[in-house]
């Protein structure tokens, strides 16, 4: 196959092919950050992950729309905010739903994927309702489009840049507030044993709203960042909800570590597997080494050690 | 939806000059009308039903039968637009044999059994004369057993990938020949292409219609094809087959990608530095129409070549009334499609068919189908075959940064359709 090139032109290639990974990377990273606060935290199957990444970015949508409407000028800014936005907007509805719904399940894990299954479609009809059955097209800041020529071979596409950035800020600040925050010690009590947290004083309700909260608005974050490189529909969001239940579940699905982790093995298994066979053969190579995987070791990558 | 007052001023399409030649030439109008509008008392309601089919004396009831929600909707809405308008104007000219169009709509939820289920309902319960409806092939083979199990009449206005000609189905879309070859020729020939790389998502339609390009490619115009790539549908990541791409440099990449991925892919593809205004390489699809454009944003595909039968821009008379009065009735920022235009031209047909046979029962609107001429297309002249399928132009646009397309080809003659092409199997 690689007959007939040069070594600077094989170089180049394996350079973006690289670049490529790190992309697929800081994406499955992004889209399962809130799902592993969220199931790995919490043990709730949020099978509505998806939507609540749809309605970042449909904030992200609207946001655009209220720019080149009212102020053109800062038109290239916008995305900080609209991504600010999103993390509000998924945030309330999550505490909205948490309050109203989740809370109630929690002794019966297996109704929450019912009912959030249920929520999940509720969505879909309630986008495509208020914004049609089509599709539709966010417009992206032309200095986030494009590519960075690095040599006269090697482009390096922003906007993989920009999600990188993206997912290594909120990468940290979660691993911050997990580890180093009156909230991240609450939460990790919670879920080591809640009665004896709330026997300590730690208002449980209202520590799991806000995680569920949080978990939620970082899918909007996501669902903001991924209007630059995938679509915005009313069942867009069911594009990522395979992988993304994948990626914190092969982690362990307790741990953040483990999320990044198995982020990091599936991504580079599925991008070098892609360079070298076709595409749906490498996906289906990729989830036979996860199922192997998990066969060997069902905890997941990486597991809190607990005493059960 | 928004209903149009009915005064004079509004009625558009087809018939637009016939109907305010009547208006304002009452005495003339008998005469200005046929065969357009045939009076129900010429045609008796027992003569032309006798298979007990919902034809009354003033009224046919027909079913329209797409997804409106679920994943599917989102292509199908169109279709469903298009056929509610075609309906609106038959009306307005005064129905089919002089009978007023009256249709059932049913919901497909993008789920293949519910359709099965759903034209099960139209056809035994509501005894619905013929059917507008489906859009994925998925479902057209599922309610295939149904309607000709109770010899039902379905009009299916997407383009696909052929190998099927049923007796109880007339295709207004283009099979995949007409859709591909035109297209190939085109690009071999005024682009001086030598070098192909096919990409498509992973299932029927993108895998037959590449094989059909492949053989195309290498035997007929004895070019190379570099690679073929699948994905699955719904795979948003395609960094790595751009790369691959980058790697071996076809003059052409050929992408049959669909749904959400589509935009992932066209989206990253500008990313990635492939500017395809600059043609190298030049991409051609046969799977992006201007509804899809929306989605992916203009910008992100400018420059890139599709091969459709219809584009919105087609600069002709009838397209230009029929454009103007979708977006009459369904908004101004509607954008209209190569499906959405073939979905127009099914209750047009079907009323042709009905007007030549004399009669609303099915077997004799399929005996009376083939042939069928329609010069008042918005894609221009259409004809029915033998096979089911029309006779129709191919032709070949480029994106525009506003979401449309400019035409840059069109075939001089009508393409024959050809469902089963020999050699390429």
């Amino acid at each position: 196959m690689f007959d007939g090139y040069t070594t600077s032109e094989l170089s180049a290639i394996f350079a973006m092919q690289g670049f490529a990974g790190l992309s697929l990377f800081s994406v499955y990273v992004l889209m399962a950050l809130g799902l592993a606060i969220i199931f790995g935290q919490m043990g709730v199957i949020n099978m509505a992950h998806g939507e609540f990444m749809i309605l970042g970015a449909y904030v992200t949508y609207l946001v655009s729309i209220f720019f080149a409407e009212y102020m053109p000028i800062l038109f290239g800014a916008y995305f900080f905010l609209a991504m600010i936005l999103a993390f509000v907007a998924s945030g309330l509805l999550g505490m909205a739903v948490e309050w109203a719904m989740i809370r109630h399940l929690y002794k019966r894990p297996l109704d929450t994927l019912l009912a959030t299954w249920g929520l999940s479609l509720i969505l879909q009809q309630i986008y495509r309702s208020t914004f049609g059955a089509r599709e539709v097209g966010v417009s992206i800041p032309d200095w986030m489009m494009g590519s960075i020529a690095l040599t006269d071979l090697v482009e390096i596409p922003i906007n993989g840049l920009f999600v990188m950035a993206v997912t290594l800020i909120i990468a940290t600040g979660v691993g911050v507030m997990m580890y180093r925050s009156l909230w991240g010690r609450q939460v990790r009590a919670v879920v080591q044993n809640r009665t004896m947290a709330g026997a300590v004083g730690i208002d449980t309700g209202r520590t799991d709203r806000l995680t569920f909260g949080i978990g939620c608005g970082i899918a909007g974050v996501a669902g903001s960042a991924f209007t630059m490189i995938g679509s915005t529909g009313p069942t867009a969001g069911q594009l990522y909800i395979v992988d993304t239940f994948l990626v914190v579940v092969f982690g362990g699905a307790a741990s953040l570590l483990g999320t990044i982790a198995s982020a990091f093995t599936i991504s580079q298994t599925q991008s070098i597997l892609e360079f070298f066979l076709s595409g749906s053969m490498a996906k289906v190579l990729t989830l036979l080494t996860v199922v192997g995987i998990l066969m060997l070791r069902p905890q997941g990558l990486f597991s809190l050690k607990l005493r059960k | 939806m928004t209903k149009r007052p009915d005064t004079e001023t509004v009625v558009t399409g087809p018939s637009r000059r016939g109907v305010l030649m009547g208006a304002t030439a009452a005495a003339m109008t008998a005469s200005l009308f046929t065969p357009k509008s045939l009076r129900a008392a010429d045609f008796p309601t027992a003569e032309v039903n006798t298979t007990g089919l919902a034809v009354t004396d003033d009224a046919v009831t027909i079913g329209i039968l797409h997804s409106i929600t679920g994943t599917m909707s989102i292509s199908e809405t169109g279709s469903v637009q298009a056929e509610k308008l075609a309906i609106e104007q038959i009306n307005a000219q005064g129905g089919i044999l002089g009978r007023k169009i009256e249709y059932i709509q049913e919901d497909g939820a993008s789920d293949w059994p519910t359709f099965a289920e759903k034209s099960r309902k139209l056809l035994v319960n509501d005894k619905v004369a013929s059917v507008m409806g489906c859009w994925t092939s998925a479902s057209r083979k599922a309610v295939l057993p149904v309607f000709e199990q109770h010899n039902g009449f379905l009009y299916y206005p997407t383009f696909y990938e052929g190998l099927e000609q049923s007796p109880n189905v007339i295709y207004t879309g283009q099979e995949a020949t007409q859709q591909i070859i035109a297209g190939l020729d085109w690009v071999a020939k005024e682009k001086g292409a030598e070098t192909f790389y096919l990409l498509g998502s992973d299932y029927i339609w993108p895998r037959t219609s590449n094989k059909i390009a492949r053989k195309h490619i290498e035997n007929f115009l004895g070019k190379k094809v570099l690679g073929e790539e699948y994905y699955p549908l719904g795979h948003t990541q395609f960094n790595s087959v751009i790369n691959k791409i980058r790697l071996r440099k076809p003059d052409v990449i050929y992408a049959i990608v669909v749904g959400g991925s589509n935009v992932a892919f066209y989206k990253q593809l500008k990313a990635a530095g492939i500017d395809m205004t600059e043609e190298s390489p030049l991409l051609l699809t046969i799977s992006v129409t201007e509804d899809e454009i929306r989605g992916i944003g203009g910008e992100n595909i400018e420059g890139a070549y599709a091969c459709m039968k219809y584009f919105q821009s087609l600069d002709n008379e009838n397209n230009v009334e029929f454009v103007s009065a979708f977006k009459e009735m369904w908004g101004e920022d509607m954008v209209i499609g190569d499906v959405t235009q073939a979905a127009y031209l099914g209750p047009w047909l079907y009323k042709a068919a009905v007007e030549k046979a004399g009669s609303f029962d099915v077997d004799k609107v399929r005996e009376a189908s083939p042939g069928i001429e329609l010069t008042t297309a918005p894609e221009g002249y259409v004809k029915v075959h033998e096979n089911h399928h029309l006779w129709s132009k191919t032709r070949v646009g480029r994106a525009q940064a506003d979401g449309q397309y400019e035409v840059v080809f069109e075939t001089a003659d009508l393409v024959e359709p050809d469902p089963f092409p020999e050699g390429y199997q």
